[in-house]
């Protein structure tokens, strides 16, 4: 298995987003991919632009939920995707400077990042986690 | 794991499982469904999603799921739990992220042979009226100002605007406004979502549907809802788009810190609550109802959208093209109701998420009209497959919180339908079946395929088996708008 990635997983109602990564970092940076494909979400070349984001939370699985709603919040708001992610993050603090593009289409909606199950999970090589999106 | 060993049969249409399944169920889970859904229920995690809501504190009663159950995400879509007030816990989880996801029924006296060849039409013209898809805007846009005028008013306020009539607030559950709404509860982000996407209908699986009346059960109720063999109706189902969802965003992550607070111990985060007399009880509360009324306006706004396609397709060429609305009702809300527990009447919150209220007879709060027949319960099927219309009964007065089921319920998965099934060939199989098929995205409306849920006829033979709801008239589709 490949260091780091994503699949997803059998849902009835749902989508659930299998997650690895090495570290917290790379965990965060496989859910955004992970979210944005699961969405369908298509990326023009230009123009580039970033986002710097500052996210603090209580603990690992509220930092995943608050950094992906926040992605969510600007895809909505500013039709802006990441493509690029250059993320410091420990288990309460992220620190991310983001570059990406506006998007060309999304083909479905996310209504929600849910805490349902959510636990990251340390394994021999890193980190994983399943996220469920309400959709 | 819930194996069927686990439940006592009470009846063919209800089966239970006791506290003593797991240490930490307050109360029993009660199942309407038949042996056949129950054992389907069985594969995916649906059923351990109600044990695991039957532990939140305050609840009385029973956990009730309803026979379109199926897994969500904490607690179960198709349930319905009640807790005590007044410091029983609201919990944002078991209302769902779309607050006040409901369905709004309106119905005709066109007849299906008049308006035939006037169907492809008349789909393109309410996909023109009635905006949709991800992140839809250009419905109807408003300041912050009326924001918070819509949170208090809910439909109302479209009265003043020429978007509703008395007829329509009159059939809305709660008149369309929920008391106690309080825009101040509510977050800057929220609002932001929520001013650009009014009178939307979204994606996932939200729609527009034109259907023909295809049987009628009960002809005395449907002659008081004005609904007639062969003439045309129309479902708006959808909810309080990104308004509703950040609202409840919002709370989850907030009552994540809440449950520490008050010692509240829980089997998944997603069912975190707050006692209702607590200061983040009320503030959710103050802004789930928020949402709320926003949900009703926007059901209304997409209604009177829907009126403007009509007279746009069908002024001339039939001889009346009115809507008359025959009601809108929640299936995803918290309600502070009266109900009797164990003999006794008391104030409860009834969570309701994918359950219909379906108040019976002589309730209260239902209008004139609906007194005497019971309230009118709309359960959308999928695309392709039947929907009903029933009523509330006594039953559901007395075994689930004057409840019932709220569609067809899924069946398969997400990934598994978008592997089996091919947006566009479903499309011209629908299109052959003489319904005709707007949509936004094709790989959106494959996993909505009819395939994807359960057979809504056996969702009805339960219910109305059971007792907490009747028959009043089955609809086929003939249109489907989706985002």
């Amino acid at each position: 298995m490949e260091p780091t990635g994503f699949e997803e997983h059998r849902h009835t109602a749902d989508w659930a987003l299998r997650v690895w990564a090495p570290d917290m970092a790379g965990l965060l940076e496989q859910a955004a991919r992970g979210m944005y494909l699961l969405m369908g979400v298509e990326r023009r070349d230009e123009p580039r632009a970033e986002r710097e984001l500052e996210i603090s939370a209580p603990d690992p699985e509220s930092l995943l939920v608050s950094f992906l709603s926040e992605l969510l919040f600007i895809l909505e708001q500013e039709y802006l995707v990441f493509d690029s992610f250059d993320i410091e993050a420990g288990t309460s603090h992220v620190s991310a400077r983001l570059g990406g593009a506006p998007c060309s289409a999304i083909a479905k909606e996310i209504k929600a990042v849910t805490y349902h199950k959510l636990n990251v999970q340390e394994t021999s090589q890193g980190l994983e986690v399943t996220i469920v999106f309400d959709v | 794991m819930v194996a069927l060993k686990d439940f006592r049969k009470i009846s063919d249409y209800e089966w239970e499982i006791p506290t003593s399944f797991r240490h930490d169920m307050r109360v029993p889970v009660r199942l309407f469904a038949t042996r056949d859904l129950l054992e389907a229920s069985l594969d995916d995690l649906s059923i351990e999603q109600a044990v695991n809501a039957a532990t939140l504190p305050g609840l009385v009663g029973h956990v009730i799921v309803m026979p379109d159950m199926h897994q969500g995400y904490g607690f179960p879509i198709g349930g319905v739990a009640a807790t005590a007030l007044p410091d029983g816990v609201i919990s944002p989880g078991a209302i769902g992220y779309d607050i006040n996801c409901g369905v709004r029924l309106l119905g005709s006296s066109i007849e299906l042979e008049a308006a035939e060849p006037f169907l492809s039409d008349l789909a393109t013209a309410l996909d023109h009226y009635c905006p949709s898809g991800v992140g839809s805007h250009g419905g109807y846009p408003v300041t912050d100002a009326e924001l918070d005028q819509v949170c208090r008013q809910g439909a109302a306020w479209g009265m003043k605007r020429g978007l509703a009539t008395e007829q329509d607030l009159r059939r809305t559950e709660e008149g369309g406004a929920l008391s106690g709404a309080d825009p101040a509860a509510v977050s800057a982000r929220a609002k932001a979502r929520g001013r650009p996407q009014l009178g939307t209908l979204g994606a996932g699986n939200h729609f527009i549907e034109v259907d023909v009346v295809e049987q009628v059960f009960d002809a005395g109720a449907a002659q008081v809802m004005g609904l007639q063999e062969g003439m045309l109706t129309l479902q708006i189902h959808c909810g309080s788009r990104g308004f509703g969802h950040q609202i409840c965003s919002d709370y989850v992550a907030q009552f994540q810190e809440a449950v520490r607070r008050y010692g509240i111990k829980l089997p998944d985060r997603e069912l975190v609550c707050a006692p209702m007399d607590s200061p983040e009880g009320k503030a959710y509360i103050a802004a789930m109802r928020a949402a709320a009324n926003y949900a009703f306006l926007n059901r209304q706004i997409l209604a009177h959208g829907a009126r403007q396609a009509f007279e746009a397709v069908l002024a001339g060429k039939v001889r009346n093209w009115h809507l008359h609305q025959i009601y809108d009702i929640a299936h995803n809300m918290g309600k502070e109701e009266t109900h009797t527990v164990d003999g006794r009447q008391m104030r409860v919150c009834v969570h309701r998420k994918g359950a219909t209220r379906a108040f019976g007879p002589g309730a209260p709060g239902l209008p004139e009209e609906y007194r005497s027949t019971g309230q009118p319960v709309l359960v959308p099927g999928s695309m392709g497959t039947a929907s009903w219309v029933l009523v509330g009964t006594e039953g559901s007065m007395e075994r689930s919180f004057g409840s019932s089921c709220h569609g067809a319920g899924r069946v398969l998965s997400r990934s598994q339908a978008k592997k089996e099934i091919r947006g566009d060939e479903l499309r011209r199989t629908l299109e052959k079946r003489g319904i005709h098929v707007r949509a936004g995205s094709l790989p959106g409306l494959a996993e909505e395929a009819p395939q994807a849920y359960k057979d809504v006829d056996e969702v009805i033979k339960t219910v109305t088996g059971a007792g907490i709801a009747r028959k009043v008239a089955r609809l086929r589709p003939v249109a489907v708008i989706k985002g």
